[in-house]
């Protein structure tokens, strides 16, 4: 009905701005193996509890974030730019 | 006697008479009224008929918690069916129509069910309907439909519009009786931002029904002077006729407000309903309680009716309950009443309080009768008598009108909307909000306070403590004196009445009854969620607002445990009905989602096109001729034009992506299966983009037009998706990669022309040699037009088959340069087409499109085996599309399919069948995905999808449509029909 999203760029948006694509999972490298790829294009946790997930501020400014929900209150506990917080980790 | 208007008194204006009608009967009320008010005020107690047995109903409260006086109002297109006659504004006008009866109110055959009522009972959905299995439809469903019935929905659409809106506030207060305006007060002073919302059309709460008074003025009068000075501050927002109906996450809360619905004719600039999200950084829920009834005999006879409801009649309407009146209460809010009827003049007949000690501090005149419980009430579409149970000795009194109190509860639901449970209190006798809720606090009669001092005190003090976390400067508000404050404290709860004879109703609108909940529990149905799906009780529009906690104390007793074992069922969103037109705000017709129309829908139109919806475009099907009678002739004709001549279609519905950046080719190079690092400048390309799980995910070409800068097409259906997955590699996957994406669709017009004659026709607007030599097969580069005026991009690809470019010209320009096209390519034949004719040519080119790529498919399904590059180090779908099970030659592969008897013909979907198999699903080879007439074939065609399909060309088969039951022999063959050496492309 009403849920907010905190985007780190535009504030607070309706959560009708925004695409859900699930779990934010590290992509392994092609050599993975196929285990790694199974579990990375298949496999889900689902956890009571907090959950990043990967949310596109779709009908704003149209980044990728990584968004920390609680699965049991929907309550989000934190958001960042998934590429920005990444190049931050790269270049200190 | 019935109940009346007195002489004096109340909050109504005496001088403006209203008049409204009532199952077509003129009546007259007050400017004020309710439409309840104004229905006891002419003596009208009778008002509907109940759900299951079509017992008499009356008025039974003030509020939204009403479970019988639900009407139908208003006519045409504005009917609205189930409408609290003590929630409906009088107007001038208002047509009010009782419902639930059949074939009149006053009489009605359906009370016969209450001779039925043995079957009717718990579990009847179960039970009586069960068997036999056929007569649901010939009996049991008809007879429901019938009997049963709430109001009826009307066909006419709804002329009437709504909104819907956003708002941000400091503290949100719900509730404006004692405690909610104190907390306003308190609030709006600081400064902060302030919104208070109340369900009712005034503000005041139970403070407009009181007779108390606060400092020195009556309670009505301190409400206008508060009122007043919160309408002053501009940081308060005060919203009447506004229910908050939800609390979500994000401390959101949802509220409707009914801003036309006290009119006949709404004015058409304002919506008649407006709902709001309501962001709070903190929340007030000043609720209030609802008094409970009495589950005794006959406790639903019109007359009966609750104690403070009754007072609200009294003091807010003037209007009287009836001559002889009786109070039976398990606390003190029956004496609140006692006293404002004596006031009146009218001495209630007699006090009934079921406890032993009654309440001493009761001065009155009236008979009062201690440890004494109504054990039933009598009449039929009126109160007659009522029969007093005391310690085994009966007594029965003539009434015409009955107060009942069985105490309070909390109005506690918003409390509980994100998952809290409620408590059980043995201290007060009631349901309790969950404790630690983050974001909201309760103050006054919902967290318990009694009296209106004590609320007005919780309210100043909670709304300080909230606005100073929140860094706001205040002190509570203070009040003068309160006099004639009727403290009324939890009292024991009556839960099972002795002596009862008649039908004791629990829920009132859904005719569920004491004896029902009992025979739940016998049947292993006692768990409250079972209970209430077996016996239907607060399953109903008020959703068990009296009902629930009656409910679960009988349920209580009849298992021999406490109310708090027993547990609530789950307190969900809706407060109370929300309409849809509400929830639906503007987005409906042609609102309903927004039309794309492509920069040449101008073009399309005026050469005749038909249009057809795909997702939000209207796109051009085909261009109707004079003496063309069906599509099919027009089809036809397109395509024979464009393999003979040259024909023009709008592709600018296509998905069109700008891809610029030192990486840019890089990054093509991951999203494709396919190379594109050394696509040279000048060249365009077709590529396939996989999913990580290897299968295809969409398709089109990209051109480079400079080292840096790509120009990618997707398809019209995916383009949007297309572009949120590249936003997704660029900036989550790969984001130290050099690159930037932007969506250019609206951008370009841009247009097919196809056909032998298509580079003459070209060439006249194209500045640049467009030659085979100069500008071969694929490729791509920006030209100047019209002798420089314009700059355009031009794509020499080809999804008909034959010689075609794809010219994209900036937006605005796109009619004009479609119809300089149509003008030059006159004398050379050139015709419009449409995505029909584009879909027949690219069938019978074997051309894919998501029909084929339908999420199941890998590149090899389709022939696209070597679009899997096997030397690029990564790919999205590079890990997977090899995996066991995408490589097995059993897999359906592209092939075409054709008639036998070209006069016979088949349907997509259609499945394929080894010649002499029986149609059965094990059977099954695959499946058409594609057909259509091809006129260059003169026979249909199809693209399917068959088992080892490659390998199977030439081999008979049986075309089995398994819905319409037709078999077509036929067989299988190349998917592509026309020129399948490609030659055309490259002339
Ligand atoms: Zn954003």
């Amino acid at each position: 009905m009403a849920s907010l999203v905190p985007c780190p760029h535009c504030g607070a948006r309706p959560k009708e701005e925004f695409t859900i694509k699930g779990a934010a999972l590290a992509r392994p490298t092609p050599d993975a193996g196929t285990e790694a790829w199974m579990d990375y294009v298949y496999l889900r946790d689902n956890p009571r509890g907090l959950y990043e997930e990967y949310w596109h501020h779709t009908s704003g400014c149209r980044r990728w974030l990584v968004v920390t929900r609680d699965t049991a209150t929907h309550d989000i506990e934190h958001s960042r730019d998934v590429a920005l917080s990444q190049l931050t980790d790269i270049r200190p | 006697m019935t109940s009346y208007r007195l002489q004096t008194g109340g909050l109504i204006d005496r001088q403006t008479p209203v008049s409204f009608t009532f199952d077509g009967k003129r009546m007259l009320g007050f400017e004020g009224d309710s439409l309840a008010s104004a229905l006891l005020a002419n003596g009208r107690q009778l008002i509907g008929r109940s759900f299951k047995y079509h017992r008499p109903r009356g008025i039974l409260t003030a509020g939204s918690a009403e479970p019988n006086a639900l009407m139908t109002i208003g006519r045409g297109g504005r009917t609205e069916a189930n409408t609290r006659a003590t929630m409906q504004e009088l107007y001038q006008g208002l047509e009010a129509k009782s419902q639930s009866r059949w074939p009149s109110l006053e009489f009605d055959i359906g009370a016969l069910n209450t001779l039925l009522s043995p079957f009717l009972g718990a579990g009847f959905y179960y039970k009586t309907f069960m068997w036999p299995a056929p007569l649901w439809e010939k009996l049991y469903e008809p007879f429901i439909r019938k009997a049963a019935g709430l109001g009826k929905a009307t066909y006419e659409a709804d002329p009437d519009t709504y909104e819907k809106c956003w708002a941000h506030c400091d503290l949100l207060i719900i509730g404006s009786g004692p405690t909610g305006i104190a907390a306003a007060l308190t609030s709006g002073r600081s400064g902060a931002r302030v919104i208070l919302v109340d369900e009712h059309s005034a503000s005041g709460g139970s403070l407009l029904s009181e007779t108390a008074s606060i400092g020195d003025v009556s309670a009505s009068v301190f409400v206008q002077q508060a009122m007043d000075e919160l309408h002053s501050l501009s940081n308060v927002q005060i919203l009447t006729r506004t229910t908050a109906f939800g609390w979500y996450d994000g401390n959101v809360f949802g509220a409707v407000e009914r801003v036309q619905k006290q009119v006949a004719l709404p004015n058409v600039a304002l919506p008649v309903e407006r709902l709001w999200r309501i962001v709070a950084k903190k929340a007030l829920l000043a609720s209030g309680a609802e008094e409970r009834p009495l589950v005794f005999g006959g406790n639903d006879i019109p007359g009966v009716m609750m104690a403070t409801a009754m007072r609200t009649y009294l003091n807010r309407y003037g209007v009287a309950p009836g001559k002889d009146v009786a109070i039976f209460t398990t606390n003190n809010s029956g004496y609140a009443l006692a006293n404002d009827l004596e006031a009146r003049g009218i001495v209630p007949v007699a006090i009934i309080d079921s406890r032993p000690d009654g309440n001493s501090a009761y001065a009155g005149k009236a008979r009062v009768i201690n440890g004494a419980f109504v054990s039933d009430a009598h009449g039929g579409k009126a109160l007659s008598s009522v029969s007093i149970f005391k310690s085994g000795i009966a007594e029965t009194i003539k009434v015409d009108a009955l107060a009942m109190s069985g105490g309070f509860s909390p109005v506690i639901h918003l409390a509980c909307h994100r998952g809290g449970k409620p408590i059980w209190s043995d201290e007060q006798s009631a349901f309790l909000a969950p404790n630690g809720l983050k974001g909201m606090e309760l103050a006054g009669a919902v967290a318990t306070t009694v009296g209106i001092a004590a609320c007005l005190e919780d309210g100043a003090n909670r709304a300080a403590a909230l606005i100073e976390g929140l860094g706001f400067k205040t002190s509570p508000a203070s009040f003068g004196t309160v006099e004639r404050d009727i403290v009324s404290p939890a009292a024991k709860p009556v839960w099972n009445i002795p002596g009862i004879k008649g039908k004791a109703f629990v829920d009132y609108q859904n005719d569920v009854h004491r004896e029902d909940l009992g025979i739940a529990v016998q049947e292993g149905y006692g768990h409250v969620e079972l209970a209430k799906r077996y016996t239907t009780n607060g399953m109903a529009t008020d959703q068990g607002k009296l009902s629930n906690v009656n409910a679960i104390g009988l349920l209580a007793q009849a298992r021999g445990v406490s109310p708090a074992e027993v547990g609530t069922t789950t307190f969900r969103p809706f407060y109370t009905p929300v309409s849809f037109g509400a929830l639906t705000g503007a987005y409906h017709g042609e609102h309903f989602q927004p039309v794309r129309k492509s920069p040449l829908h101008g073009w399309a139109k005026k050469n005749g096109a038909i249009f057809v919806e795909t997702g939000l475009w209207y796109r051009s099907s085909w261009f109707t001729r004079d003496g063309e009678t069906t599509w099919r002739e027009s089809v036809d004709r397109e395509v024979r034009n464009v393999r003979v001549n040259a024909g023009l279609c709008d592709v600018s519905m296509l998905g069109k992506i700008e891809i610029c950046g030192k990486d840019a080719a890089e990054f093509l190079n991951r999203v494709y299966s396919n190379a594109f690092l050394k696509l040279p400048v000048g060249k365009a390309r077709y590529g396939l983009m996989l999913r990580e799980d290897g299968m295809i995910y969409d398709d089109g070409t990209t051109s480079r037009l400079s080292e840096q800068r790509f120009f990618m097409t997707t398809t019209t259906a995916y383009a949007a998706g297309v572009m949120n997955h590249l936003e997704f590699c660029a900036q989550a996957l790969w984001p130290d990669l050099d690159v930037h994406i932007a969506s250019s669709t609206d951008q370009w017009a841009q247009m097919a022309v196809a056909g032998p004659k298509a580079r003459l026709i070209l060439q006249t607007v194209v500045d640049e040699d467009i030659s085979n030599e100069a500008f071969p097969f694929l490729g791509a580069k920006e030209v100047s037009l019209f002798g420089g005026q314009l700059h355009g991009r031009l794509l020499r690809i080809s999804f008909s088959g034959e010689l075609a470019f794809e010219l994209a010209v900036p937006a605005s320009y796109g009619e004009s340069v479609a119809d300089a096209l149509m003008e030059a390519g006159r004398n050379h034949g050139i015709q419009p087409y449409g995505v029909e004719a584009l879909s027949v040519l690219r069938i019978e080119k074997g051309h894919v499109t998501h029909n084929e790529i339908n999420g199941t498919v890998v590149p090899a399904d389709l022939g696209f085996g070597k679009m899997v590059s096997s030397t690029k180090g990564d790919f999205i779908g590079k890990a997977m599309v090899a995996r066991e099970g995408l490589t097995s030659s059993e897999r359906p592969q592209l092939v075409g399919v054709i008639p036998l008897d070209p006069n016979t013909s088949f349907r997509s979907g259609s499945h394929i069948l080894e010649k002499n198999a029986a149609a059965r699903l094990e059977n099954d080879q695959g499946y058409v995905t594609s057909s259509a007439f091809s006129p260059h074939l003169r026979s249909t065609i199809g693209l399917a999808l068959v088992k080892r399909g490659s390998e199977r060309h030439d081999e008979e088969v049986m075309i089995w449509n398994g819905i319409r039951n037709e078999f077509t022999p036929g067989r299988l063959c190349n998917p592509v029909f026309v020129d399948p050496e490609n030659e055309k492309l490259h002339v």
